[in-house]
């Protein structure tokens, strides 16, 4: 019953004075929507890392060739000779928390298809590929382990390929291109997989044995990589400890401070790169706080303007029987309305410039439940916060000096 | 015979002002009666004011005690001053202190809305009754800046009275206002008078303390006079006699 007086006496103050109590709500809501849009940009962006990486296999691991950290001159991991196909033997068969693996040698060149020439990428592989990295054939099919071991010349290509070296719309299927000037036939198109987090175009490639690529195009006998796809997601790190342990068998290392290899699950990649965008989050946030606060300085001032302008008024209602009490909470409903008003306006302009973002910028966002709830509560604590001190100096007043008061 | 409703002993107020010291009143002892009608007269300056303001539990003396109702006015805290101003007092204001932009009605309430016993729909009705006894019922939604001097004035009054206060405290209530409008309001306030409302009435005019029965005067912060009215005057007869002319 008081409290709905309070509330009614509150409100009335505030629509009498529209025009400033809309202003003073500004700051709130420009920084309730901005940390609404900035974590709905930072959760988005890290969504999409997510989801990215894993739709290039969540559960994959690789194993790099690495200089120990202790050596002297660091060599590129591509120049790097020490991983080999005994080492790729020897983690297919003895480990036991990885369903698919395969060596992995890579190479840039030139394709051409009759006058058509297109710079990209050969990886060499075996069949297991396609099941590891999750990707499906458009058209045609996969080499088999028979043609791995006889090095045959067949390779399948990415989307990009075929746009640029069969621009004619002609069925890549059974052509012959060449990979610097070796000649290969296509036996499938791989499905179309777009850019990947990195902005790497997963289609501008060709896929060829591995055999065939150390041979005929590389001239080498080492690989590049081995790329393995662990049971399950879960068993991943498992994989990845089982795997160390069989390469420092095979590199007859004892400490592993010195492996000359590097084993890498997805997991961790995706972790990275989240705490990447998670501190990019951060800083976003505290920007967007610091608006916040501005705003909430902004009840602040008002509201001290508001109990100096008031003063009489106060005086007059402390005369009529209104106690100390009354007083504060009249102010401090006020401040609350204006802050938690102020963050509901926010909230909404929040979620249309989120999807503002969305449609217009093609960020992805993602808009945390949480978000609204936190700056929803930051706002009624602004409000608290900053209405306390000048309710409860208006409270605090005499009521003959305050009737004086000029 | 009746109760004493106000009881002062020795009561001064100083204010310091930096260096200087205005000692406003100077040790005023009376009581008050319930049921009496006292005017307090004086010269400006002497303190009129600054004793209402005591007597309405608005201000503390600087010494001396006061008692309301036989309660001790020093040992109350500043919600049990709060509460007996809500409940026991009507204090008419100097200036009229009306709340800005705030309709009569809601002005008139305004005690009301602090007296959590009182329900919203009896907060109206009491103060619809209140501004149909000042003769204001057909301007309650009008905001002060759309009512004359006198019809705040009137305003201010009804919201003394909308609490049933057992004592009525006015500051200048007359001042502003010409002569039959305050011989009006006089014979309002005889009503509530002879209703058993006490009555302390700040006046200059000594034609006004003629309807009331006691008059006190002040100067320079003491009492130099406290006598009885054996001729009260009835307003509502003084209102007959005037010429009817301004009407
Ligand atoms: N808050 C205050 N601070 C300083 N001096 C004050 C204060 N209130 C009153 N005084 C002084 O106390 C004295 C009495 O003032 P008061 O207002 O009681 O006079 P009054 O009799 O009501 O006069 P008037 O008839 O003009 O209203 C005056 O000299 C005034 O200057
Ligand atoms: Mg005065």
């Amino acid at each position: 019953m008081r409290l709905l007086n309070l509330f009614k006496i509150a409100f009335k103050a505030i629509v009498l004075n529209k025009m400033r109590t809309l202003l003073t709500m500004l700051g709130i809501i420009i920084g309730v929507a901005s940390v609404i849009a900035m974590l709905a940009i930072g959760e988005g962006s890290k969504e999409s890392i997510r989801t990215n990486i894993s739709s290039m296999g969540s559960n994959i691991i690789t194993i790099r060739p690495a200089s120990a950290s202790s050596s002297g001159v660091r060599a590129s991991a591509d120049e790097m000779q020490t991983l080999t196909l005994k080492d790729y033997e020897a983690v297919k068969d003895q480990a036991t928390f990885l369903s698919y693996a395969t060596p992995l040698v890579t190479g840039k060149g030139q394709v051409i298809n009759g006058s058509n020439n297109w710079p990209s990428s050969i990886y060499g592989v075996n069949p297991d590929y396609l099941k590891i990295k999750v990707v499906d054939l458009q058209s045609g099919s996969m080499f088999t382990d028979a043609e791995v071991k006889t090095a045959s010349k067949v390779a399948l290509i990415g989307q990009t390929v075929v746009d640029n070296v069969f621009p004619d719309g002609q069925d890549p299927i059974g052509q012959m291109i060449r990979f610097n000037n070796i000649p290969f036939k296509v036996i499938g198109v791989l499905e179309v997989k777009g850019e990947n987090t990195f902005g790497q175009d997963q289609d501008d490639v060709v896929i060829a044995p591995y055999t065939t690529v150390q041979k005929r195009i590389l001239a080498i006998d080492y690989i590049n990589q081995i790329m393995a796809s662990a049971v399950s997601e879960d068993d991943a790190p498992n994989a990845v400890t089982e795997v160390s342990e069989i390469m420092r068998i095979q590199h007859q290392i004892s400490n592993p401070n010195k492996d000359d290899f590097s084993v890498q699950s997805m997991e961790e990649l995706i972790s990275t790169f989240s705490s990447t965008s998670e501190m990019l989050t951060v800083l976003l946030v505290a920007v967007a706080s610091i608006s916040l606060l501005i705003g909430g300085i902004g009840i602040m001032n008002i509201m001290y303007v508001s109990v100096k302008e008031r003063t009489k008024e106060i005086g007059l209602r402390m005369a009529v029987g209104g106690k100390g009490s009354d007083i504060l909470m009249q102010f401090l409903i006020e401040a609350i309305l204006i802050s938690v008003s102020g963050g509901a306006l926010g909230v909404l302009l929040g979620l249309t410039s989120t999807v503002f973002i969305e449609k217009f910028l093609n960020w992805p966002t993602s808009v945390a439940m949480y978000s609204i709830v936190i700056s929803f509560a930051v706002c009624a604590v602004t409000g608290i916060f900053f209405g306390w001190y000048p309710a409860r100096k208006a409270s605090a007043l005499d009521p003959i000096t305050a009737l004086r008061y000029e | 015979m009746s109760k004493e409703i106000i009881k002062i002993e020795d009561i001064t107020r100083d204010f310091t002002m930096g260096a200087e010291r205005v000692r406003a009143l100077r040790g005023i002892s009376f009581t008050i009666n319930e049921g009496e009608f006292v005017t307090i007269m004086g010269s400006s300056g002497s303190g009129k004011s600054t004793l209402l303001n005591i007597l309405g539990c608005l201000d503390q003396p600087t010494s001396g005690l006061y008692e309301i109702d036989g309660i001790k006015v020093k040992n109350l805290s500043r919600n049990e001053l709060a509460t007996i101003r809500n409940e026991k007092i009507g204090f008419i204001f100097q200036s009229y202190n009306l709340l800005a932009r705030t309709s009569a009605l809601e002005n008139v309430e305004l005690p009301l809305i602090y007296n959590s016993k009182i329900s919203t729909e009896e907060r109206r009705e009491r103060a619809i009754k209140a501004l149909k006894m000042v003769g204001l019922e057909d301007r309650m939604d009008h905001t002060p800046s759309q009512l004359s001097g006198g019809q705040q004035q009137r305003v201010a009054i009804a919201r003394s009275l909308v609490n049933n206060p057992v004592m009525i405290l006015a500051d200048e209530a007359t001042g502003n206002l010409d002569t039959r409008t305050a011989y009006e309001i006089m014979s309002i306030f005889q009503d509530l008078n002879e209703q058993g409302i006490t009555i302390a009435f700040v006046t200059h005019e000594e034609d006004i303390a003629t309807f009331s029965s006691r008059t006190i005067v002040l100067k320079d912060g003491n009492i130099i006079q406290d006598y009885k009215n054996e001729n009260v005057q009835s307003a509502e007869e003084e209102l007959a006699k005037l010429p009817k002319e301004n009407h």
